[in-house]
């Protein structure tokens, strides 16, 4: 019985690991999408006054669609950043990538489906 | 002794009249309004001094709005972005009316007679109609299409004869609404007139509508004179052959600007200023310039065109002399330079300088600036002289 304790006790040691690495993998990646208080509030600004002018500065849309977390949230992340930093052929959408970062827009992304509390910019 | 004190005695009672009338009577050619559009504040400027009247608030969301003024020019029509149609009084600096007209709205124009205001919807598609006197409804022209979907209308304009005249983003439409029947306007309209126009203008003698084409090179223009020709393409293919830049803000095309038989247009998508010869509507220049241009606007005499550009240009403004058609200014007023207007003369431009919060104001000869007021986040300015202009 003892034997067996330690060895469980081990397997959940050995899992902890696992788990904390995967969770270190994992937080690396949104590492990387760490992006300064001061930038932040940039790619805020921009969205609210730049892609507002199509999308509307409360982001309801305009001449583009809506953005609001009612029609963004069920999206794939991924889908949403392809769009933003490629564009979208044959309509107005412009792509980004030579202003924003991959980790720019993605954390853009996740502002959108989360919903843009009304930020003073 | 009776006389010197009968004397003093009128002395008092014209001054007190004197003082009286300054504070009450007033004309309103002048004055303007400037949008504040982040708090959804107006601002009614005075624009021989250059100073502030009176601030208005609860306009609701300002992004993109725009303005008409009333033949008299005492009221301001606002346009929002969420639909709300506004009646400013810019005498006594208060809201008369304001009524929420549909979801969402791109401007809107006042008709010949000046009873009509027009207003152009995205959502749901088309056309509202009021009194500009009670902003009642007096007529709906939904911009439906095809199947029954409806299109976002953009490029509302006023034309003579008390017509409307707008373009159907979605369905590649332009359409006439005769508002001669004000209950019931009748509309006509011209289909596959290109992919997907963004705005329309009218020349500042009501004859030319001409529409930009986002989806295709060119711009379709109709002859209001001889409607029955139907809606031509103008400067076809005129980006042919180069790369296809991809466009960071739709430009605009109001206020035209025209200079002799000369018309300056912004490229979609290119860092140039087309020049289109007015009586072939062929191209005759293209002027190179520091971005792509959002706004194209001729001084009131035609004598310079003044260009502000898309982001991430648009901490810049040109200046082209129209002679030369060279750049002989480029200033850097500030961030996010928005608009620009011209005072009705054009001794100066006033230019929004939306992230500085800022207005600034520019002598045009010597290209300089004279002075600046703050502003929160203002976009587009409108002087009251527009009343009298065909288009505005």
């Amino acid at each position: 019985m003892n034997k067996i304790k330690i060895n469980s006790n081990e397997h959940t040691k050995r899992n902890l690991i696992f788990i904390t690495l995967l969770f270190l993998l994992f937080s690396s990646n949104i590492l990387a999408v760490e992006i300064t208080v001061e930038r932040q509030s940039d790619l805020l600004h921009l969205l609210k006054h730049d892609c507002g002018s199509c999308h509307g500065m409360t982001l309801k849309g305009g001449l583009g669609p809506s953005l609001l977390p009612a029609d963004l949230s069920a999206k794939p992340v991924s889908a949403l950043q392809h769009i933003i930093l490629e564009g979208v052929p044959e309509t107005p959408m412009p792509p980004w990538k030579q202003m924003l970062t991959q980790s720019e827009v993605r954390w853009l992304v996740m502002q959108l489906q989360q919903g843009i509390n009304d930020v003073d910019n | 002794m009776m006389l010197i004190i009968k004397y003093r005695h009128y002395a008092g009672l014209i001054l007190l009249l004197l003082l009286q009338s300054c504070a009450t009577m007033r004309g309103t050619g002048d004055l303007g309004v400037v949008i504040e559009r982040a708090s959804g504040h107006v601002t009614i400027v005075e624009t021989t001094l250059g100073k502030k009247l009176a601030r208005i608030s609860g306009l609701g969301d300002l992004s993109h709005a725009s303005i008409v003024y009333s033949r008299d020019e005492r009221y301001a029509f606002v346009f929002g972005r969420d639909g709300g149609l506004t009646k400013i009084d810019i005498l006594q600096g208060m809201i008369v009316k304001r009524v929420m007209q549909a979801g969402n709205s791109i401007g809107g124009a006042i008709s010949q007679d000046g009873k009509l205001v027009a207003v152009s919807n995205y959502t749901p598609g088309g056309v509202n109609v009021f009194s500009s006197d009670t902003l009642e409804l007096v007529a709906e022209i939904p911009a439906v299409y095809g199947d029954g979907k409806h299109s976002k209308v953009v490029g509302l304009v006023d034309a003579p004869g008390n017509r409307f005249v707008f373009s159907l983003y979605d369905a590649g439409q332009i359409w006439i609404a005769d508002m001669k029947k004000s209950g019931e306007p009748k509309i006509t309209r011209y289909k596959n007139i290109g992919k997907a126009p963004y705005d329309g203008l009218i020349t500042g003698d009501g004859r030319y509508y001409i529409a930009g084409l986002f989806g295709e090179d060119g711009m379709a223009l109709l002859d209001l004179w001889n409607t029955k020709a139907g809606v031509k393409r103008i400067l076809d293919h005129y980006g042919r052959g180069e790369k296809k830049l991809p466009v960071y803000k739709m430009p605009h095309l109001e206020g035209w600007a025209v200079a002799g038989t000369n018309a300056f247009v912004p490229a979609v998508g290119g860092h140039t200023v087309l020049v289109l010869d007015m009586q072939d509507w062929k191209e005759a220049d293209r002027i190179p310039v520091y971005g792509q241009p959002v706004f194209v606007m001729a001084r009131p005499d035609g004598r310079q065109i003044w260009v502000n550009f898309a982001y991430p240009n648009n901490d810049t403004v040109q200046v082209i002399d129209v002679l030369s058609r060279k750049i002989i200014k480029t200033l850097k007023p500030g961030k996010a330079i928005l608009h620009m207007e011209f005072t009705s003369k054009g001794e100066q431009v006033w230019i929004s300088v939306r992230d500085d919060d800022r207005v600034d104001i520019y002598d045009t000869e010597t290209l300089k600036q004279v002075s600046s007021m703050t502003a929160d986040k203002p976009s587009g300015i409108f002087f009251a002289a527009r009343a009298h202009r065909i288009g505005l």
